[in-house]
């Protein structure tokens, strides 16, 4: 294939689905586990080329920009080093007997079609097509999350259903309402959809119509984003789903439902006489954040308790996006990719962890930094990382939205630190419980990839220390788009 | 001509309002399920009837899948599964049927006040069939939150559904991939609540949601 005929946007979404099938009817989880791999890399590689090679022209389908590469890339990248993970996690599934041969299969071809999905959120143009991509991904990692058939997973799963359908009724019954607002201007049929155009013309939409269907789609996919009243469904499919699943779902499809949203915020943003999108995004944001921070406390169970921390993180990015404004948009845009890279290094240690333990229990895990140093240690990292010390990358961002806050709105920042000092010394707490002390619990030798890992962790520290300055360029750049 | 395709799109839409509020208080599951296969049956002629004043041929297609799929095959294999469950007794509701209808009412009037006032600016034919629709998916919720059967659960989930194929092609001209996907979505759904059923059977002996409350991930 010729470099002028490669289409990076085809490829990205022909490989996953591609692999999917081919993983669903290969045999041998070694294979398959290697496979997962390659082909996640392959995805990587083809998003990575977008950077380089002229972006198509926006189409009625497709459409790739400055906003959306960011996700893209992100997206890919967090796939692929779960995908790294999730050979070494599943190997141990397959030894220990929690899942048989055909269920891996299952569970690569899920995988794949899941990245399909997500990758197809992000580069439609169209916001039909964008809801059912929304909706494929969804359904995968619901059938994901019930996969070891245990009477907590099946409970998971099904509230993870009900509730996530419940969330995408109400974002179709949105789009239908943006549609209804689209058409006495930009016409009937297929353009009434296309984003490209809708923002075009977005200023001359009826406001009061574009008003409910953002309350819609606000509560539609704002139910994915996990945000405080809507949260019901996603500690139970973080705790009880395979962790490489916990790792994806905290990492990239929350980022895909965050990202539907920014998308209509833009549009709404673009009609002056339409209400401003920020102030609502603003309250769910600290709700969430507060009301995540208090739950922090009461965990017991390792997986639910990084869960919960996800809810808050999402708290803190859609408070950012809420504020607005080229700096709290920056702010904002950074933690989303550092809270990717950090929650999944976290889920990383954490699936090993309770692979050696045997357990999800806290406090049935002590002392891992004496029985494991490099699993322990490097958790301790991730840790320190989300609960946003310096000099990880996470502080940075926090320090930025908090700092933007105080700048424009300082009775705000006050809730905000509030929340943030409150998440902050439950997760030491829980810390120095699980990673030092007298260990308890088996000390089998782990055998675990450290690598993606550490990579993450590494890339988290570097944004902490420095940025280089074309990113800083393209974040600024990114953040003025959405306004 | 106007006020005829009005009034029979009016009509039709309101009948599903009408038959969503039966679903409220059916008390047995093989009944749920035959008021079920109505709304479908009604929302397939509410669609037709909008093919056919849009002069909207794919919307035929809608219609068609409608009917066999909600109408015909889900509610005859859902009623395989009670049988197979022996569950078809009775359906074991969370709130009373009082509160459930006066709740149902207030939804009624609220998606009526909410969707009335903002399309104000839309053709009239457009308007109805947006207030009604979201009625269809608000009573179609409150199937859902007042039952702690799987099955009933689907069941509301599914007339929520054909709440929003009525808000799609009532919005004039909205292209096929709506369609497409609606329908594909409950397919998947569908697919995915078979496999779930049979493993909440598997496991419990038993497809009441309360049995799976026990088993609280933490045990708090």
């Amino acid at each position: 294939m010729s470099a002028a005929s490669f289409d990076p946007v085809a490829a990205v979404l022909l490989i996953p689905i591609g692999s999917a099938a081919l993983l669903a009817a290969l045999p041998g989880y070694r294979l398959t586990a290697r496979l997962n791999v390659v082909a996640s890399f392959a995805t990587f590689l083809a998003a990575l080329s977008l950077f380089v090679i002229e972006r198509p022209q926006p189409g009625p389908y497709v459409l790739v920009d400055d906003l959306n590469i960011v996700f893209i890339v992100l997206n890919t990248f967090v796939g692929f080093t779960t995908s790294i993970f999730s050979a070494s996690y599943i190997a141990h599934e397959l030894e220990t007997g929690q899942l048989t041969p055909l269920y891996m299969r299952f569970y690569h071809a899920m995988y794949q079609t899941m990245m399909f999905g997500m990758n197809l959120a992000f580069v439609s143009n169209n916001i039909g097509l964008m809801w059912v991509a929304v909706e494929i991904a969804t359904l995968t990692t619901v059938l994901m999350v019930g996969i070891y058939r245990t009477h907590a997973a099946l409970e998971a799963a099904w509230k993870y259903f009900i509730l996530g359908s419940v969330g995408i009724a109400f974002a179709l019954f949105g789009t239908i309402l943006v549609y209804m607002a689209a058409r006495p201007i930009v016409g009937e049929g297929q353009d009434g959809m296309v984003w490209t155009l809708l923002i075009r013309h977005a200023a001359a939409f009826d406001p009061e119509l574009l008003n409910v269907a953002f309350i819609f789609l606000f509560l539609g996919y704002g139910t994915k984003v996990g945000l405080a009243p809507l949260h019901a469904w996603l500690p139970d499919a973080h705790a009880e789903g395979p962790t490489p699943i916990s790792a994806v779902l905290s990492g990239l499809l929350l980022n895909v439902a965050l990202y539907a949203l920014l998308r209509f915020k833009i549009l709404l943003v673009a009609n002056p006489s339409a209400i401003a999108p920020g102030p609502l995004m603003v309250t769910m944001g600290l709700v969430s954040l507060i009301f995540a921070a208090f739950m922090l406390y009461r965990r017991r169970d390792i997986k639910r308790l990084f869960a919960y921390s996800s809810i808050e993180h999402m708290g803190i990015i859609v408070f950012a996006f809420g504020m607005g404004g080229p700096l709290a948009n920056f702010a904002g845009l950074l933690h989303m990719v550092m809270h990717s890279l950090t929650k999944s290094a976290i889920f990383y240690a954490v699936g090993h962890i309770s692979q050696i333990k045997g357990t999800q229990r806290i406090n049935r895990i002590r002392g891992l930094t004496v029985t494991h140093p490099v699993l322990g240690w490097g958790f301790v990292a991730g840790v320190i990382a989300i609960a946003g010390l310096p000099p990880l990358g996470i502080f940075m961002s926090e320090f930025l939205v908090v700092s933007s806050t105080f700048a424009r709105q300082p009775l705000l920042a006050i809730a905000l630190v509030f929340g943030l000092l409150l998440a902050f010394g439950a997760l030491t707490l829980r810390l120095t419980s699980v990673a030092f002390g007298q260990p308890r619990g088996s000390s089998a030798s782990a055998d675990a990839s450290y690598v993606p890992m550490f990579a993450h962790l590494a890339l988290v520290l570097c944004a902490g220390i420095y940025l280089p300055a074309p990113l800083v360029v393209w974040f600024q750049h990114v953040a003025r788009l959405l306004g | 001509m106007h006020s005829l395709a009005f009034d029979v799109s009016h009509t039709l839409a309101g009948g599903l309002v009408l038959i969503s509020f039966m679903m409220l208080y059916q008390d047995r599951l093989y009944s749920l399920l035959n008021v079920f296969a109505f709304h479908a049956v009604v929302l397939a002629l509410s669609v037709a009837w909008q093919a056919f004043v849009q002069q909207a041929p794919h919307l035929y297609i809608t219609a068609a899948i409608a009917l066999v799929f909600k109408a015909i095959v889900i509610p005859v294999a859902l009623h395989r599964i009670v049988k197979q469950l022996g569950i078809h007794r009775d359906i074991e509701s969370a709130v009373g049927i009082g509160p459930t209808m006066l709740a149902g009412m207030a939804l009624v009037a609220l998606s009526m006040v909410l969707m009335l006032r903002v399309t104000a600016e839309a053709d009239p034919l457009a308007r109805e069939d947006l207030a009604f629709a979201l009625s269809v998916v608000l009573l179609g919720l409150l199937v859902m939150v007042t039952r702690r059967n799987a099955v009933s659960q689907v069941v509301g989930f599914m007339s929520l559904e054909n709440g929003l194929v009525l808000a799609a092609t009532g919005a004039k001209g909205m292209p096929l991939v709506v369609e497409i996907s609606v329908a594909f979505s409950i397919l998947i759904a569908f697919i995915v609540i078979g496999i779930f059923l049979f493993r909440i059977r598997e496991r419990f002996d038993s497809v009441d949601v309360s049995a799976l409350d026990d088993y609280r991930g933490e045990h708090r």
